[in-house]
């Protein structure tokens, strides 16, 4: 068997969080060029500052000013960053003891070769120069036995946004694969479970219902049946068809699973349950692995099926 | 309180990519059917199925729900979910099987990592605010902690690499796993960092995998399996998320997990270690003298599929109690970052 079809899937997004009385303080300082910690129930100074003594977890709220220059207490030597990494050449990660603090802060510390980097080497923040409120406002640290750049004004924060972007590879399961391959030459392609007969389209990995992966493959022809259906009255961001227009469940003759197209070629208020309908392909070089190749369905003009030819795929 | 034991176990073999989906329905089906198919049960005599798996991993969201096709959830089951290995999982089927309300459960993990990039992925479980817009990777804090044990002196870069030439050995006997055979030793330190001072021996590989344990209670564990892995203690215990606030060269949740399981006597331990200096870590914190033999299936350094992994340490040790080889085992598991989060099962067989 070849191997299933698989495709780049980049999945972003950027998280917005509000940062509350503890972080804020911390963030917003940071745009200040000035790091606090938080004093513990033990009297040990954190930073990052804790909202809740790990130990106690008595809510801590005493605020202590630390220095932005301390020490490497451990450190890793990456000799190829990834992305998003606060270095684009190699670094070392390092737990710093910032002085004032009694525990450690992580981040990058521009050593230019591992054979520079020690435990107990003194270092000093490098400040970004444009600062937002965020744990990069520390661009990372250098090897330094100077003080950092003085403290500045600057507004308060009490939201952080972080983008995040992680890329896979999208793998279609087996029995989607032929599914995707006949859609690219405009065949809907169907799986059959060997134990209880039904027919999915889309194909499943496994029959959900039997927990054994379908093995037998019909081709079905491309009418079918309305078996139920919205009117889409709600703009939203990416919509492509101005509202009012119906989503429609359309089971395909044959089909035992009903999926959700697009119906035009009707008024909304003339759609009901049972309403025969066809597709309609987009011109056929636009054709790719995917159902966006049926552009729409549309009536067909057949009389509706009786509600028993579809009450079980509701 | 009810007695209730592991009484079967499979997972696939560990391997560096599969064809199939993130999902993991291709690799759940075979092995749902060989640990059901050996205690002679069909899936309507599960009481109760409880899973462990990863969005992230996958790249896709509510991916555990997909898995379910594998189960063929009708008529419809009880069914849960953790997201954390499948360790975790384990421990709330435990508790699902304790309240009386099923006498089994059938427990599964699944990841496939090659989908993605893991060391970026990892980034996910850490601090959102001040740790994770770094996008720290796994290797790289692991090194750190690994360079504050050599320089205290609890382990240096040859007692790591003979950690994973152990494994890599003990894997030989193990045809599930995905690295093996003899490595020797100033070879693998001739070797260049990953993340200095780690090695790639010193690192689990990336594996795609899954497994699948099933519990039973009192005497439908005994009906269904000869010599039934009885557990006699399983806790698990969590660090803080703030690694800077925690003394790295121990796991306070591991000594107090093990310590709560009545971790004494062990004859065999599976460790959840994925960097070499962890398996020394977690024998010092665990207590486990030079008699406990350790990893007898190589380890997660010889095959680590995420999600799944924890789980299939306490599978491992269980099968020795199943097969006659020990009578008091232990299996532990790991989330988080450095050792954040242990859990730790400890189990017997009865004559």
């Amino acid at each position: 068997m070849t191997k299933p079809l698989s495709a780049p899937l980049d999945v972003g997004f950027d998280y917005t969080r509000s940062l509350g009385p503890t972080l804020g303080r911390f963030l917003t300082d940071l745009r200040r060029r000035k790091v606090t910690g938080i004093r513990g129930s033990d009297g040990r100074v954190h930073v990052p500052p804790l909202e809740y003594d790990p130990v106690t977890a008595e809510r801590l709220s005493e605020f202590v000013e630390v220095a932005s220059t301390g020490v490497v207490r451990g450190w890793s030597w990456i000799p190829e960053p990834l992305e998003g990494q606060p270095l684009d050449r190699p670094f070392a990660w390092a737990l710093i003891q910032l002085d004032g603090a009694d525990t450690t802060l992580l981040h990058a510390v521009d050593a230019g070769s591992p054979d520079r980097m020690a435990t107990g080497a003194r270092v000093r923040v490098r400040w970004r120069a444009e600062r937002v409120g965020a744990i990069t406002d520390i661009e990372c640290f250098e090897l330094s036995d100077e003080p950092a750049d003085d403290p500045v004004d600057a507004d308060e924060v009490t939201m952080v946004t972080t983008p995040v972007h992680l890329h896979y590879t999208h793998s279609a399961s087996p029995t989607e694969d032929p599914f995707l391959r006949g859609l690219m030459e405009g065949r809907l392609i169907a799986q059959r479970c060997p134990a209880c007969s039904k027919v999915y389209f889309p194909p499943r990995p496994a029959c959900p219902t039997d927990g054994v992966p379908t093995t037998d493959q019909i081709e079905l022809s491309d009418r079918g049946t309305v078996t139920t259906f919205c009117v889409v009255n709600v703009p939203f961001l990416g919509q492509r068809i101005p509202p009012p227009y119906v989503s429609a469940y359309v089971l395909l003759d044959g089909a035992d699973i009903p999926f959700l197209h697009l119906l035009l070629g009707v008024a909304p208020e003339d759609v009901r349950m049972g309403m025969r309908v066809e597709a309609v392909w987009k011109p056929r070089q636009e054709w790719g692995p995917t159902m966006q190749n049926i552009d729409h369905f549309r009536p067909s003009g057949e009389p509706d099926a009786p509600f028993d030819s579809y009450s079980q795929h509701l | 309180m009810r007695d209730i034991a592991v009484v079967g176990f499979a997972q696939t073999p560990c391997v560096r990519e599969t064809d199939g989906t993130t999902n993991g329905v291709e690799m759940l089906v075979p092995i749902f059917h060989e640990v059901l198919g050996s205690l002679g049960l069909t899936k309507s005599d599960i009481g109760f199925w409880c899973s462990g798996s990863s969005d992230y991993l996958a790249g896709r969201a509510f991916s555990f729900v997909s898995a379910v096709d594998a189960i063929g959830a009708f008529p419809p089951i009880m069914e849960s979910h953790v997201e954390m290995d499948a360790a975790w999982a384990l421990y709330e089927a435990w508790v699902k099987l304790l309240c009386g309300e099923v006498d089994t459960a059938l427990v599964y993990g699944f990841g496939k990592s090659s989908a993605g990039q893991l060391r970026r992925v990892m980034a996910m479980q850490l601090d959102p605010y001040v740790v994770t817009p770094l996008w720290p990777d796994s290797v790289g804090l692991a090194g750190i902690q690994a360079r504050m044990g050599i320089e205290a002196g609890l382990w240096d870069e040859e007692a790591m690499a003979s950690v994973a030439a152990r494994s890599r050995a003990a894997a030989v006997s193990n045809p599930m796993a995905q690295l093996s055979g003899s490595l020797e030793i100033p070879d693998l330190l001739a070797t260049p960092y990953v993340a200095d001072p780690l090695r790639r021996h010193d690192c689990a590989p990336i594996t795609d995998g899954a497994a699948t344990i099933v519990l039973a209670a009192g005497d439908r564990a005994r009906e269904l399996c000869e010599r039934p892995a009885w557990i006699t203690g399983f806790e698990h215990r969590v660090d803080s998320p703030s690694f800077g606030a925690r003394d790295l060269l121990t796991s306070p949740s591991t000594v107090a997990a093990g310590k709560a399981a009545g971790a004494e006597g062990i004859e065999v331990a599976e460790l959840h270690a994925p960097f070499s200096h962890q398996e020394i870590l977690l024998r010092q914190a665990l207590g486990l003298g030079d008699d406990v033999v350790v990893n007898p299936s190589g380890g997660v350094l010889a095959g680590n599929p995420m999600f799944a992994a924890g789980l299939a340490r306490i599978g491992e040790a269980a099968r020795r109690v199943h097969d006659g080889s020990a009578s008091k085992v232990l299996g532990h598991a790991t989330s988080g970052p450095l050792l954040q989060q242990n859990l730790v099962c400890v189990m017997e067989g009865r004559e």
